[in-house]
């Protein structure tokens, strides 16, 4: 109970902070920042969808609170590595940020996808 | 009983190693043009062979034409040599490849088994490095549940060999090897103790020296290679033993009778069946249980009996398609677990009873305790092999099983297959997401193959660990050669060797062989493709290309950022990049066929249709995919 004020309240302060600071970004630049210098996409994909990590597309997190969860993900048991403002500047982040709302959401439902269904239709259907 | 086939070698000019007499001679010629190759020619006969301060001595002269002494013999002749018996020591073992990288120190061997046996039953393999041939056996005993003869070069064959050894001998996988020893020439390819460096990671080793001794060590090596815990053997075999004329009177070639593994203690089996039958939530969990086929009919009579959940092992020791094919009913604990060959099996956990069944316990070397099993504190823990024990534990409980308790099974039973549904339809939504994602997504990589060998007989030859395990999540994966799993102790460079090994045991039953390679593994020894393309292994290879090595990738990235500093700079030393290695190219230079990179998932199709084309006609195939960086 405690930890999950202690995080609920680091997380609006994280925000409020972020908030009061946000820089506007660049997603040409966020490409750059995550796919080759960050390499975000080693844990999350090139597409954002794949990978060990979290999915980040679609984007839910409003950029105050995506900036603040990357500041301090370890208030969440995410496996998640922070990154400081020294590693990243917030302008970087803001871009990332920008990036990966830029991504499309290429998810569909598996019913949707002829492969995906076959399978789904010969190996759910024993009795 | 096989009688060892004496047999005189011709002796004339160019008999049987006769040619080597005049070899100094003829490498001389070899490396000149002809009038030059005739002026050395008169120099080295009018010194008499010896060094001159323009050729080299006729010691390095014999080492260039791999004779590192003279032959023993008449004329240079060996009658009856002693490798035409080793081999005959052999052929009992029903070896179907052996492989090696030529070596000297077993010329003699080597000779014998493409000459006296006509190289049939064991076909000679050409590896290109020690590491593939014995990773070359891994994937073969993974399939086949036998060793592949492997042949290494004295004690620098062993140190090439010596990680693959290592993975085998973590994956308890029975290899039969044999090194020479030699040191006539080079003496750094000798050693008084030659199986030294690999003693704490092989099951056993011997240096007969005489041929009935051979015999006798031969019998040992094979029969303790394949007692479970299998692992592998190693013979060191002098060149002398192999190449002097056969001198030893009486000599036969003694009986082989295979011994059966041992299974567990009756009492035992009896109370663990009580404790299984009377369980209300009982769970199997496997390791390598499965040996044989048999062993995973044995697991699915022994489930359905009990309507137990079957899960676990790192490859197939249960079909995962079974209804019973999972880890139980959700918001339920086991009551009794049982665990068969399971490396550090789980302690029954909230007062939950435990049965063990492994072997592990009756091989164990000191130096690497990790791999084999911490001691297991279960209530009922047998040392017997599990596939063994199976039979005589179903018996067991088939007689404790009433009309009452298999009403209770059979309730049991439809929960534990709508729990298997909806993990199956969990998994296959997840398959979903990215799935037109570029680079490919790997749950694309594997679902878009499926239309294409679903209906054919396919083995999957490859680890699916760094990808997401979705050949096993959305193949229909029911057959014991349907899956081999990872390296055993996780060493790179495992992965292409294993993958041609399995595809050629496969090759006979006229089955497609699947790899998906990861780049970095295959650069440890890519010319194994080659082997691949000699051998006509039908493999189709379909790189997992990520352009990395990725655990390192992340591991660093970790590493940067916990220390505060450089998270930009983790490529360095992680990433294969700047160049990108062209492997469709690379595949083509050895004599394969090589297509990609692909990036576009909507172009994955129509490459693997041209790919599963090759591989039907009996040919390797390599499709480069670009991915997205894990699954």
């Amino acid at each position: 109970m405690c930890r999950i004020l202690n995080f609920t309240l680091a997380l609006i302060f994280g925000t409020l902070i972020a908030v009061a600071q946000q820089p506007a970004g660049d997603a040409s630049r966020g490409k750059e920042l995550y796919d080759k210098k960050y390499l975000c996409s080693a844990c999350h994909g090139f597409s954002g969808q794949n990978g060990v990590g979290a999915r980040l597309v679609p984007m839910k997190l409003t950029q105050a609170a995506f900036m603040a969860y990357v500041r301090h993900p370890h208030d969440t048991p995410t496996g998640m590595p922070p990154y400081t403002a020294k590693v990243m500047p917030d302008q970087e982040l803001a871009d990332i940020y920008a990036y990966i709302k830029s991504l499309p959401d290429s998810a569909k439902k598996a019913k949707d996808i002829p492969t995906l269904n076959d399978i789904l239709n010969s190996q759910t259907n024993h009795p | 009983m096989a009688r060892f086939r004496k047999r005189l070698v011709e002796t004339g000019p160019v008999g049987r190693r006769g040619f080597l007499k005049g070899a100094a001679a003829g490498a001389a010629a070899l490396v000149a043009t002809p009038p030059e190759a005739a002026e050395a020619q008169e120099r080295q006969l009018a010194s008499g062979g010896s060094a001159t301060a323009a050729t080299p001595t006729q010691a390095a002269l014999n080492v260039d034409v791999g004779n590192g002494r003279p032959i023993p013999g008449i004329n240079g002749i060996a009658l009856s040599p002693g490798s035409d018996y080793m081999v005959d020591v052999l052929k009992q073992f029903d070896f179907e490849y052996v492989v090696a990288n030529p070596g000297t120190s077993f010329a003699g061997l080597h000779e014998s088994l493409i000459n006296y046996n006509n190289n049939v039953k064991p076909e000679f393999l050409t590896a290109c490095h020690e590491e593939s041939a014995v990773s070359m056996a891994h994937g073969y005993a993974k399939i086949e549940g036998k060793p592949m003869l492997v042949l290494l070069h004295a004690d620098v064959g062993i140190q090439h060999a010596s990680m693959a050894i290592f993975n085998a001998y973590a994956d308890r996988v029975p290899i039969f090897m044999i090194a020479g020893n030699w040191g006539h020439a080079v003496q750094a390819h000798n050693a008084q103790d030659m199986a030294l460096m690999i003693r704490d990671m092989i099951k056993w080793d011997d240096e007969p020296r005489s041929l009935a001794g051979f015999a006798d060590a031969a019998q040992k090596a094979y029969s303790i290679a394949m007692m479970p815990p299998m692992g592998p053997t190693l013979l060191v075999v002098d060149e002398d033993l192999q190449e002097m004329t056969n001198k030893e009177p009486n000599l036969r070639v003694p009986k082989f009778k295979r011994i059966q593994p041992p299974s567990g203690d009756l009492g035992s089996v009896r109370e663990a069946a009580k404790l299984l039958v009377n369980a209300e939530n009982p769970v199997i969990i496997t390791g390598r249980s499965a040996r044989t086929a048999n062993g995973m009919t044995l697991l699915v009579e022994l489930a359905e009996l009990l309507q137990a959940p079957v899960s676990g092992g790192d490859r197939m020791n249960f079909p995962l398609t079974h209804p019973l094919s999972g880890t139980g009913i959700p918001g339920t604990q086991a009551d009794v677990t049982l665990t068969l060959e399971v490396n550090n099996a789980p302690v029954g956990r909230n007062g939950g009873k435990t049965i063990n069944i492994s072997s592990t316990i009756l091989s164990v070397k000191n130096n690497y305790q990790d791999v084999g099993d911490r001691y297991t504190a279960a209530d009922i823990d047998m040392a017997a092999d599990a596939e063994a024990t199976l039979p005589a534990l179903i018996e067991e409980c088939r007689k404790l099983v009433t009309a009452d308790r298999k009403r209770v099974f059979e309730e049991r039973g439809k929960k534990l297959a709508e729990a298997h549904r909806e993990t199956k339809r969990k998994d296959i939504e997840l398959a979903a997401i990215g799935w037109d994602a570029s680079p490919v997504s790997l749950n694309r990589l594997y679902g878009e193959l499926w239309p294409f060998i679903k209906n054919e007989d396919w083995s999957m030859v490859s680890w699916d660990g760094f990808m997401g395990g979705w050949p096993r999540r959305l193949w229909a994966c029911d057959k014991h050669y349907h899956y081999i799993g990872a390296q055993g102790a996780g060493g790179m460079g495992y992965g292409a060797g294993a993958a041609v090994g399995a595809a050629l045991a496969n090759k006979k039953y006229g089955r497609i062989s699947i790899n998906v390679q990861t780049d970095g593994d295959l650069n440890y020894a890519p010319a194994v493709l080659w082997t691949a393309a000699h051998h006509k292994a039908p493999l189709l290879t379909i790189m997992h290309n990520n352009r990395a090595y990725h655990q390192e990738v992340m591991r660093m990235q970790r590493q940067a950022t916990s220390m505060n500093r450089g998270a930009d700079r983790i490529h360095i030393g992680t990433k294969l990049w700047n160049p990108e290695i062209d492997y469709a190219s690379i595949a083509k230079g050895y004599g394969m066929y090589g297509e990609g990179p692909i990036s576009d998932p909507k172009d994955l199709a129509a490459a693997y249709k041209r790919g599963i084309e090759r591989v039907k006609n009996g040919e390797p195939a390599l499709i480069d995919v670009v991915t997205q960086p894990r699954g």
